[in-house]
């Protein structure tokens, strides 16, 4: 019985893999390595990191999760010693380039979080992206729950 | 504006001079100081000597007073940050784990603080658990707003609340501070600098007599 919920579970599972990859398969954006930083409970905040690529240029405009009505597009910046965060209203993806979210640079910020987000949970994202024509594109991902403590490795290039 | 460098240097050649003799003068100086001892380099920005960073008096997640006389014989770094920051505070302290992973056994007498600037929303318990998440032997501190602001001066570290959607982000210092094992401020260590450049660093401080 057990095994059987198993089976079925793993077989809808990798029907909606095999669906997202087909629907990113189309899309003009598509998105890689996402995670989410965890967080310790009562910690009201975190990051969510991906690699985006365009087909044609286009923007990042916005992200949106079912965790917390608060997500955002930041930015943080070095000013000297000081770090700096702020809130952008869009990030540019010229076709072809991918364009990292990474610690030191652009981050998914999720605030007001109602839970604890714990490694290995999943956190479902729906991306909006807009081509130059102003056309919206959404794209819905699951990023895996990646540990606090999780080093900021620089990202290989086209890994 | 390439070529105007290169005439400046044609146009100065005793400066130039006198940085072939600096140059010489400090890897003499550098072999000196392996075998005597008494000239280090840093990765950091060595500010043996500062005026300021020379105490604090803040709380652990125990409600428990603590100043740098607590660490003696360790090697302290002292970072401020706060725990809902997504990026520079989970990196710095990633790498001050890495750090203390790195130095082996030394790793052992290396204390890392994280003073919050956001005392606010930094519970104990949040502090207590998040250092945790990086090292066990990592500690929090955390003080009101008014000791936060006398500490930061003293530091000369800048904090300020940027309001962002309905909630707050806060920009601040990220650089972290090492003490040697005397309780004496020493070195700033930049956020860009690597795991093992900071090892090095602490290192030098602990094997130094």
């Amino acid at each position: 019985m057990n095994h059987f919920i198993r089976t079925v579970a793993a077989a809808a599972m990798l029907a909606a893999v095999a669906g997202s990859a087909h629907a990113q398969a189309q899309a003009n954006v598509s998105v890689k390595d996402a995670w989410v930083r965890a967080t310790v409970a009562q910690q009201k905040a975190t990051g969510a990191f991906m690699q985006l690529q365009a087909a044609k240029d286009s923007k990042f405009v916005s992200a949106s999760s079912p965790l917390t009505p608060t997500v955002e597009v930041h930015e943080m910046a070095m000013q000297g010693d000081v770090m700096r965060m702020r809130q952008v209203q869009s990030v540019d993806l010229p076709a072809g380039k991918t364009v990292e979210l990474k610690p030191g640079g652009y981050h998914i910020m999720m605030m007001n979080l109602k839970a604890q987000v714990k490694e290995g949970d999943t956190v479902p994202f729906t991306l909006v992206f807009e081509g130059k024509d102003g056309k919206r594109e959404q794209v819905e991902i699951q990023a895996p729950v990646k540990a606090l403590n999780n080093a900021a490795k620089p990202a290989h290039a086209g890994h | 504006m390439n070529q105007r460098n290169s005439n400046d240097r044609v146009s100065h050649p005793a400066s130039r001079r006198a940085f072939v003799l600096s140059a010489t003068t400090l890897a003499l100086g550098l072999l000196a100081g392996c075998s005597l001892g008494s000239s280090v380099s840093f990765n950091g920005t060595d500010i043996t000597g500062a005026d300021f960073g020379r105490d604090f008096r803040l709380k652990d997640p125990t409600g428990q007073e603590r100043t740098l006389a607590d660490f003696k014989d360790k090697v302290v770094l002292v970072f401020f940050g706060f725990t809902q920051c997504p990026d520079v505070c989970p990196t710095a302290l990633a790498r001050a784990a890495e750090v203390k992973t790195l130095l082996g056994p030394d790793g052992d007498r290396l204390q890392v603080l994280f003073v919050s600037v956001d005392p606010e929303r930094d519970t104990p318990e949040v502090l207590n658990a998040y250092t945790a998440a990086f090292d066990p032997t990592f500690l929090a501190l955390y003080g009101d707003q008014e000791r936060l602001a006398e500490t930061a001066k003293e530091f000369k570290v800048i904090y300020q609340k940027v309001p962002t959607g309905d909630s707050y982000t806060i920009d601040h210092t990220a650089v972290t501070y090492a003490f040697d094992t005397k309780g004496k401020l020493r070195l700033k260590l930049s956020h860009s600098q690597s795991a093992i450049e900071y090892a090095a660093d602490v290192r030098k401080l602990l094997h130094a007599a």
